[in-house]
């Protein structure tokens, strides 16, 4: 415990470091005997693997067997920064004699400073894209700032920012919603496009994303299935009533510049307008006129005032939100469905009464955990990551092969890890990595324009006012064209001089062998098998011993493997 | 292994490793002369099915199903048809097309939700956290593809955006999406034949070795739709999407619009061979200016793009074998809201199916006068795929297994819309 929380403090690392190496010794000892399964004396990593274990148990499961240490070593960085390790992080990681080492390792990943942009740049793109999706602030006219959103967030992330706090900013936000504009806050461009038609989009997707309560339905009707009613759909709507995006024009044309979100009095819609108890209507299905006033979830009435001065809905509402146990939960579900590829409900953000979680004891116990550590995102991120089921191979055996495949309708038990394809940013980003590609050069900005146009190819709009929209890099053909053709993997494979596949070819220090054993480390996290050599080996004689063009088409069919694309 | 380092490593050895099991073999490369001799046959009986998918739910009170004394009719006045129904006066073109067309109007279903309710009229079933279920296209193109052997390009294939995969069908029949340009990305990889085979062997090996460790059905799906990719890379029947090669008077028929892009390249993707194309329109989720936006942007679009497709099926022969079914995830409400605007609606309205021997001409069903209420039996999506299935000749005893070992019966026993089959 004492060296766990030693450990999280990385801005004095440095300092501490002799103290910790100390403290590790100590540990060790001190937790070898206490610990049945390697859960490094973190007592959430231990709870969590109780209750796994008591699911296997009781359908008789025997867990797939361990990962190998590059299968671990590549997830745990895809996971948590969004790419796969270089070879010599891989080669580091794998040669390290430390019993402790993925305690080590995890650590490295959040909180060494050499990581912080990477770590920051992965959750902004994850939450950018839960917030406004894939193509927020793209569209013509947008309100939505997307560079402002993800400037928030990366800053959120790079600080640590606690996870109740960015809440509570994403929904309480005012200001402008581009950098650069006076009074500039880029958490408003949660809410910036989500306003029309009464707020009804900000008042469903608040409740998702960060309550997990699924009220979409109930704007025009009682939810047939779950306790939800119509009532409650407004009374969570009467909350956002005061809130209004202004648009502000380029002087002299009607193109909007920036938009800027304020909260302003609010008189209620009733015929004599009373703002000092300001009532919103909505009709039941048979016709009659209800009212509603802003009343939470768990039924917490505020001040129905529609004066600013007397009371700020949003702020309340922002109050409200991260006194909630709902809203621990949601989280829980959210990054647990991340780093397991299946959260304990499906989907993780439908998690009212209707819908009960597989594992409900350590659902609420890693919320209460969370919220007693202050809702620190880089906590719960490392209690998931250490966990037995975290470190499972994603291979079947007998016992597993069937009655834990969620592909199969079944609930996922985490007795293996479950294949998963990477998102399209992870694969951007890991080739850029794995090639230090020219894509990774540059602003910030620039890099992250490249980025947004090369994944704005896979994004397919449905065509309501509620942005849904799909992706093609799915797993189906257009995805499989762009790994065999595309401009990404034609300038990953490049052989141009200075390229990463010239430099390799000319690398003095290895031996062909090596070589190929560098372009499977790289991707795969692997070495090649002996038949994996034969086949290279046909392929230089096939290229009439031209070293460059052999590794070419060993690195085109490693990175267009099943192996590569699935996070495993 | 020796076939690799000698440089003319024949296709056909090649897609036998890639291939593994006989049937998975691609079909171009094994219609045998067997195959060839029924080739005409099966040409002749072939069927195929268009859906025209309406994203964000058209309030079909204002195209199909007018209500023009009712207080929240709205301004749109009926005309009529070259059918027995009237339609919207903003709908002139498809006015002279509703004798190939039959208009369900009591349509009544339950999810008024825009992700409930594309997945339920996709595939007949509400959403379920424990199975994925096929969409219809998905379906219709898994049970049609064995009329077409010498098709090389997927079966189903989705233009625009909307639609819904291949649940537990697996990813070989997912929608093949593309833009309504035509222009396929990525499609041409620069490298002679031989070189790209040998790539592909060293390719095979590393996804057979991954497969070989039992990791689950991504893999294996992996593998599949490589093949699917290759032998589309190599097909001259990628021809039909360009849809830029036709003549501009045909274009124009059918509108310098994505839609209307979309309707003549699934017309072109029928003639080819194709079983199953969606053409996505959306826009439909008029919350607010319901009526000026239909009025000037989205009836327009629809209108001359739907005709120009009809008619054109018609003409060359296409329509008594091809079915075409208009519909959204629901319809709007009776109300007129607020902000000149219908919201979500899924009690009563209605669908345009047509095509593959059903009735043109007739309206099935009615609503009462003021469009809150169905009049007559009800149907449901269940019942849209039934009729669809029996105009295509496909058996409604038709049964999947689903992965996790249930028996589901094709249309989820929705019945046979009586109407369109007397």
């Amino acid at each position: 415990m004492k060296r766990y929380s030693k450990m999280l403090c990385g801005k004095f690392a440095l300092t501490a470091a002799v103290l910790i190496i100390t403290v590790i010794g100590v540990a060790v000892d001190a937790f070898a005997q206490a610990a049945s399964t390697s859960d490094s004396g973190i007592p959430e990593v231990k709870f969590i693997n109780q209750q796994i274990r008591q699911q296997w148990a009781d359908y008789q499961i025997k867990p797939s067997m361990k990962a190998t240490d590059g299968e671990w070593v590549r997830r745990v960085y895809l996971d948590i920064i969004g790419r796969v390790p270089t070879v010599e992080e891989l080669q580091a990681y794998t040669s390290d004699r430390d019993r402790e080492k993925k305690v080590k390792l995890v650590q490295s990943l959040l909180h060494d400073d050499k990581y912080t942009e990477e770590y920051a740049k992965n959750w902004t793109t994850i939450w950018t894209n839960v917030l406004i999706g894939r193509s927020g602030g793209t569209e013509r006219n947008s309100l939505t700032n997307r560079e402002g959103l993800q400037k928030f967030l990366r800053d959120s992330f790079a600080r640590n920012k606690y996870y109740n706090e960015m809440v509570y900013e994403l929904v309480t936000a005012t200001g402008s919603n581009s950098p650069g504009q006076e009074n500039f806050n880029g958490a408003v461009n949660f809410l910036t496009m989500k306003l029309e038609e009464n707020a009804t989009l900000a008042t469903a997707q608040t409740s998702r994303i960060f309550l997990g309560l699924q009220v979409q339905c109930t704007q025009c009707h009682n939810h047939p299935f779950n306790e939800w009613k119509q009532q409650k759909f407004w009374e969570m709507n009467a909350f956002f009533r005061q809130t209004r995006a202004l648009r502000r024009f380029t002087p002299g044309t009607r193109d909007v510049s920036f938009v800027e979100l304020i909260n302003q009095d609010f008189a209620g819609e009733g015929l004599t307008q009373t703002p000092e108890k300001a009532d919103i209507y909505y009709e039941l299905r048979n016709g009659v006129t209800r009212v509603a006033y802003p009343v939470f979830v768990d039924g917490t009435k505020i001040d129905p005032s529609g004066y600013v001065e007397d009371v700020i809905r949003r702020t309340e509402l922002g109050k409200l939100i991260t006194e909630s146990e709902y809203m621990d939960k949601m989280i829980v579900n959210r990054i647990w469905s991340h780093f397991m590829g299946y959260g304990f409900t499906k989907p993780i953000d439908d998690m009212g009464p209707h819908n009960p979680a597989t594992h409900p004891e350590l659902v609420s116990y890693l919320g209460a955990q969370f919220r007693q550590k202050n809702y620190d995102l880089k906590e719960l991120i490392s209690w998931i990551a250490l966990s037995e089921a975290y470190s499972l191979s994603s291979r079947t055996n007998s016992t597993n092969e069937t009655i834990d495949d969620p592909v199969l309708g079944e609930t996922p038990k985490f007795s293996r890890f479950y294949l998963r394809q990477m998102r399209a940013e992870e694969l951007y980003e890991s080739l850029v990595t794995a090639t230090q590609a020219a894509n990774g050069k540059g602003s910030y900005e620039e890099q992250e324009r490249r980025k947004g146009q090369w994944l704005s190819q896979f994004i397919t709009a449905f065509g309501n006012d509620e942005g849904e929209e799909g992706t093609t890099f799915n797993g189906t053909i257009p995805q499989a064209l762009m790994m065999f053709n595309g401009d990404l993997i034609k300038t990953a494979s490049s052989k141009g001089n200075g390229s990463f596949l010239s430099n390799l070819a000319n690398d003095a220090e290895l031996n062909n062998t090596e070589k190929i054993n560098h372009l499977f480390l790289a991707a795969l996290s692997r070495k090649p098998s002996t038949n994996e050599i034969k086949v290279a080996n046909q392929l230089l004689l096939a290229r009439k011993g031209e070293l460059v063009a052999a590794l070419q088409d060993i690195w085109w069919a490693v990175l267009n493997s099943n192996e590569f694309i699935l996070n495993h | 292994m020796s076939n690799l380092a000698r440089n003319g490593m024949s296709r056909r050895h090649f897609m036998s490793h890639m291939a593994g099991a006989s049937s998975m073999v691609i079909p171009s490369l094994t219609m045998g002369q067997t195959l060839q001799d029924n080739a005409e046959d099966l040409k002749r009986r072939r069927k195929s099915a268009i859906l025209l998918w309406m994203g964000g739910g058209p309030s079909t009170m204002d195209i199909w199903d007018l209500k023009p004394g009712a207080p929240t009719g709205g301004p749109f006045k009926p005309i009529a048809t070259s059918g027995n129904a009237q339609i919207s006066e903003h709908m002139p073109l498809m006015a002279k097309q509703m004798h190939n067309m039959a208009i369900v109007r009591s349509m009544s279903t339950r999810e008024a939700d825009h992700g409930r309710g594309r997945y339920y009229m996709h595939t007949g079933y509400v959403p379920n956290p424990n199975i994925e279920h096929p969409s219809y296209g998905a379906v219709l193109s898994n049970q049609l593809i064995d009329q077409r052997p010498e098709l090389e390009i997927p079966p189903f294939v989705a233009v625009g955006g909307g639609s819904v995969g291949p649940g537990f069908l697996g990813m070989s029949w997912a929608p093949f999406t593309v833009s309504s340009t035509g222009q396929v990305r990525n499609l041409q990889m620069g490298l002679e034949d031989t070189r790209l085979y040998q790539r592909m062997y060293a390719l095979d090996l590393i996804e057979k070795g991954f497969i070989n460790q039992r990791r689950g059905s991504a893999a294996t799906d992996h593998q599949k739709i490589l093949k699917k990719t290759l032998n589309l890379m190599t097909s001259e029947q990628m021809e039909a999407f360009k849809v830029a090669s036709e003549p501009d008077d045909v274009k124009e028929r059918y509108g310098n619009t994505n839609f209307g892009r979309g309707c003549l390249m699934a017309r072109r993707l029928v003639e080819i061979g194709v079983p199953f194309i969606e053409v996505g329109l959306g826009g439909w989720d008029n919350h607010s200016n319901i009526h000026t936006t239909l009025r000037d942007q989205k009836l327009p679009e629809l209108d001359q793009a739907m005709s120009a497709l009809v008619e054109d099926l018609e003409q060359r022969g296409l329509l008594e074998d091809t079915a075409i079914v208009w519909m959204g995830e629901f319809s709007r409400t009776p109300r007129i809201n607020g902000n000149a605007g219908r919201d979500h609606w899924a009690r009563s309205w209605s669908v345009v199916v047509g095509g593959a021997g059903m009735n043109g001409v007739i309206a099935v069903g009615e609503t009462n006068s003021d469009g809150t209420r169905v009049e007559t039996d009800p149907y449901t999506s269940q019942d849209v795929m039934a009729s669809v299935c029996k105009a295509l000749g496909i058996s409604l005893q038709t049964t999947f297994t689903s992965n996790n070992g249930r028996p589901m019966k094709i249309a989820n026993s929705g019945k046979v819309i009586k109407e369109l089959f007397s």
